[in-house]
């Protein structure tokens, strides 16, 4: 056993109400540079659709993630590291720009500098890259945006596999969900396995999976090799970037900036210890619908004496061990059981999970709900369909997410019944194998959401003992070009400057 | 003055090709390594990358160990092995010739690439076009030596250029000498190829030294950083 300790979150997807706050706020921390207008660390995507970039959940496609040999080894889905390398010179599963969408900006100045006209001036889009005119934008962030588009084409969702779709398409039968994605920092990254320079590492303190960006050469088999696309090569500068989980606020105790400004507080983020001895054994079961359980199966119990012990042994600080006593994803994974990972399937052991949403039930009357007290509707009458999740969160195995949203649904008749109906029943807990006082724990976790429940993070890195000389004369946080602001990525080599693509007038 | 220029085009310039490649890929490593990348731009356009960007390096890969082993392995070695020069300039004619075909499309993909796709020649650096440029003219150059090469059949031009080059690496004298009465394409190709030592370390070509032959000697897939050195 080798005890590691990660920080984790869960997204608690029925609270999400889709308003792109983490998005944006991220973006303007982190990507508003030329060369990564078009990558969002973080986005959050109308359910079902094909997503951004097109289609990633098709690993088919997209060839990212692990894949299960028959000797029961696991080799990343483009290749061994023969078949890595034989993709540097073009890489055939690479998406282009226009998968995620060719970045634009509109004339704004027309607006004011436009001559006296009969019809009122309009500013017109641009590229970014290219500063020519676009005609007709084809793509943009977030192009589904609650079920924009037609059904033929969201319904390419990979998630309606075994799902009869067709019905799906009908008005009275849709159905939607917001699924904010960001990086996961997985236990069995394929990003850090296909990076041929090794510049992709795991942080060994926290778990944060951050890119070296003086020692990355732009290879771009990063981008193919993570499943989730959250990966994204900054054409400008010619390196790989990616969500670093906020780590210079985590570092000092704060939640990253998407939790942080979430107004549905719908992220948590806690530690999480695992045992980092069998994350090869656990990604690779042989059974998909298996993943989740042996995802489980890794994470240890911070309230066990003999963990506690370890993690000592290991390094891991007497703080880290509090938080992870306190961990609010200790309790949703593990105690409750009711998040998940997203697309477990993958193999990569992703460390950022998701509460299942609720969704309106189908037919009243067939759900048989109302009138009589106390009652439960059965789950399965919800409008988003099961299998819809569980292809989602669990490989395809319906069960879990079942018992999941059941104990949502007692956790909201349970409250109901004790603040409003006034006569508790005290049944309903029993029902879903749970206790009220557990229900009481739970809807102060997910309802209440109170800030220092949700983020429990270790608040120093005291503990690490730092060489500081090394900071010393340091900038901070950088993107490797110096202190301020980002500069050119050559611009130091004079004669052969690269010349930033100007916005013509 | 016809000597001079001869003795300094390929007596001292190598020299002073390879100091600055030399030091100044030391220096871009040390103090801008952020810049040292391949500078892919598949990511903006994959049409004719594909196909142009796998001739062109297959290509240009064969060129230059055909040129590293062709040049710098004492010619006793083959004499010892019982190739004849003869011998071995076909061979150089027609791997390099075939090695040059495929590069030659490689680079004529890339090239109508760069000048004229939108989003392609809107991103590139000066530096971007004209390394390509360079090495496309240096790429003919080659090629037409072939012809010149047809001539004379019998590799002892060639054997003059293998001397060269092992007389500038051992830094031993009259090297120049060898060189001053061949013909002038050589003479251009020759300068051209130190030239691109010169400018090396001031493009992209940089990301050539760093090609991650050695991923596949990593042991597992994974990696992991420790932040710190950990108190005791």
């Amino acid at each position: 056993m080798k005890v590691r300790a990660q920080i984790s979150m869960v997204l608690n997807l029925d609270k999400c109400i889709g308003c792109h706050t983490c998005s944006v706020t991220c973006k303007n921390v982190w990507t508003t540079r030329e060369g990564v207008e078009y990558a969002w660390f973080n986005n959050v995507e109308t359910k079902p659709g094909i997503g951004y970039p097109d289609d990633w959940e098709s690993q088919a496609r997209w060839k990212g993630g692990w894949e299960r040999k028959k000797n029961g080894k696991l080799q990343p889905k483009m290749g061994g590291k023969l078949g890595v390398l034989s993709k540097i010179f073009a890489n055939p599963h690479l998406p282009e720009i226009d998968d995620y969408y060719e970045p634009f900006t509109f004339d704004y100045e027309h607006l004011q500098k436009a001559p006296e006209m009969k019809t009122a001036p309009t500013a017109r889009p641009r590229s970014l890259i290219t500063g020519e005119r676009i005609e007709k934008i084809s793509k943009g962030p977030n192009w589904e945006e609650i079920l924009g588009g037609e059904f033929s084409k969201r319904s390419k969702d990979y998630n309606f596999e075994k799902v009869e779709k067709e019905i799906y398409g009908q008005f009275e039968n849709t159905f939607m969900m917001y699924l904010p994605r960001l990086c996961e920092h997985c236990l069995n990254p394929a990003c850090v396995a296909v990076c041929p320079s090794g510049a992709i590492y795991k942080r060994e303190e926290d778990g944060v999976v951050l890119i070296d960006q003086d020692k990355c050469r732009g290879w771009r088999m990063c981008v193919s090799g993570c499943p989730y696309k959250k990966i994204y090569y900054n054409w400008n500068t010619g390196k790989s970037e990616k969500c670093t989980l906020c780590y210079p606020r985590l570092e000092a105790g704060q939640p990253t900036v998407c939790s942080e400004t979430c107004v549905g507080r719908i992220r948590y983020l806690g530690v999480v210890l695992y045992d980092a001895d069998r994350i090869e054994e656990a990604a690779s079961v042989e059974q998909e619908t298996d993943l989740y359980q042996s995802h489980l199966d890794i994470f240890l119990d911070p309230n066990d004496p003999e963990v506690q012990e370890q993690a000592r042994e290991d390094g891991v600080p007497e703080a880290w061990l509090e938080a992870a006593r306190n961990s609010p994803i200790w309790k949703m994974a593990m105690e409750w059981k009711i998040a998940f990972p997203l697309h477990p399937e993958y193999r990569t052991l992703p460390m950022v999970w998701y509460v299942p949403p609720l969704s309106p039930i189908q037919s009243m009357a067939q759900a048989g709900a109302f009138g009589e007290k106390g009652a439960m509707p059965n789950v399965r009458n919800l409008r988003i369909p099961m299998q819809y999740l569980a292809n989602l969160l669990t490989a395809g195995d319906e069960e879990p997410v079942v018992k999941a949203l059941e104990k949502l649904i007692a956790m909201r008749s349970y409250m109901r019944s004790k603040s409003y109906e006034g006569e508790v029943d005290e049944t309903i807990p029993g029902r879903v194998g749970m206790t009220g006082q557990e229900i009481d724990e739970m809807y102060q976790l997910m309802a209440i959401a109170n800030y220092e429940d949700r983020f429990v993070i270790p608040t120093s890195h005291r503990e690490y003992a730092e060489n500081a000389y090394d900071l010393k004369g340091g900038c901070g946080f950088s993107f490797g070009e110096g202190c301020g602001e980002p500069k050119h990525a050559v611009e130091w080599t004079g004669l052969f400057a690269k010349t930033p693509s100007k916005e013509k007038a | 003055m016809a000597n001079f220029l001869n003795q300094f085009f390929f007596g001292f310039y190598p020299y002073i090709c390879l100091t600055v490649f030399i030091v100044g890929c030391v220096l871009r490593f040390e103090y801008g390594q952020y810049s040292w990348r391949s500078g892919s731009s598949q990511l903006l356009r994959r049409k004719q990358l594909v196909l142009g960007s796998i001739l062109f390096h297959v290509g240009i890969l064969i060129i230059f160990f055909g040129h590293l082993v062709g040049l710098l392995t004492p010619i006793w070695i083959f004499d010892a092995m019982g190739v004849s020069h003869g011998a071995k300039q076909l061979l150089a004619i027609v791997a390099g010739g075939f090695a040059g075909l495929m590069c030659l499309v490689g680079m004529l993909l890339l090239i109508h690439r760069r000048l004229f796709d939108a989003r392609i020649r809107a991103t590139s650096s000066f530096g971007d076009t004209s390394i390509l440029l360079i090495l496309f003219v240096q790429l003919l150059l080659g090629l037409s030596t072939i012809f010149v090469s047809l001539q004379h059949l019998d590799g002892h031009e060639m054997v003059k250029f293998m001397e060269w080059a092992q007389r500038i690496l051992t830094f031993r004298g009259g090297a120049a000498e060898l060189v001053a009465a061949v013909h002038p394409i050589f003479k251009a190709h020759l300068f051209l190829g130190m030239t691109i030592f010169l400018i090396f370390p001031f493009t992209r070509l940089v990301h050539i030294l760093s090609a991650p032959v050695w991923y596949l000697n990593r042991r597992g897939y994974q990696l992991v950083r420790t932040k710190t050195t950990r108190a005791s």
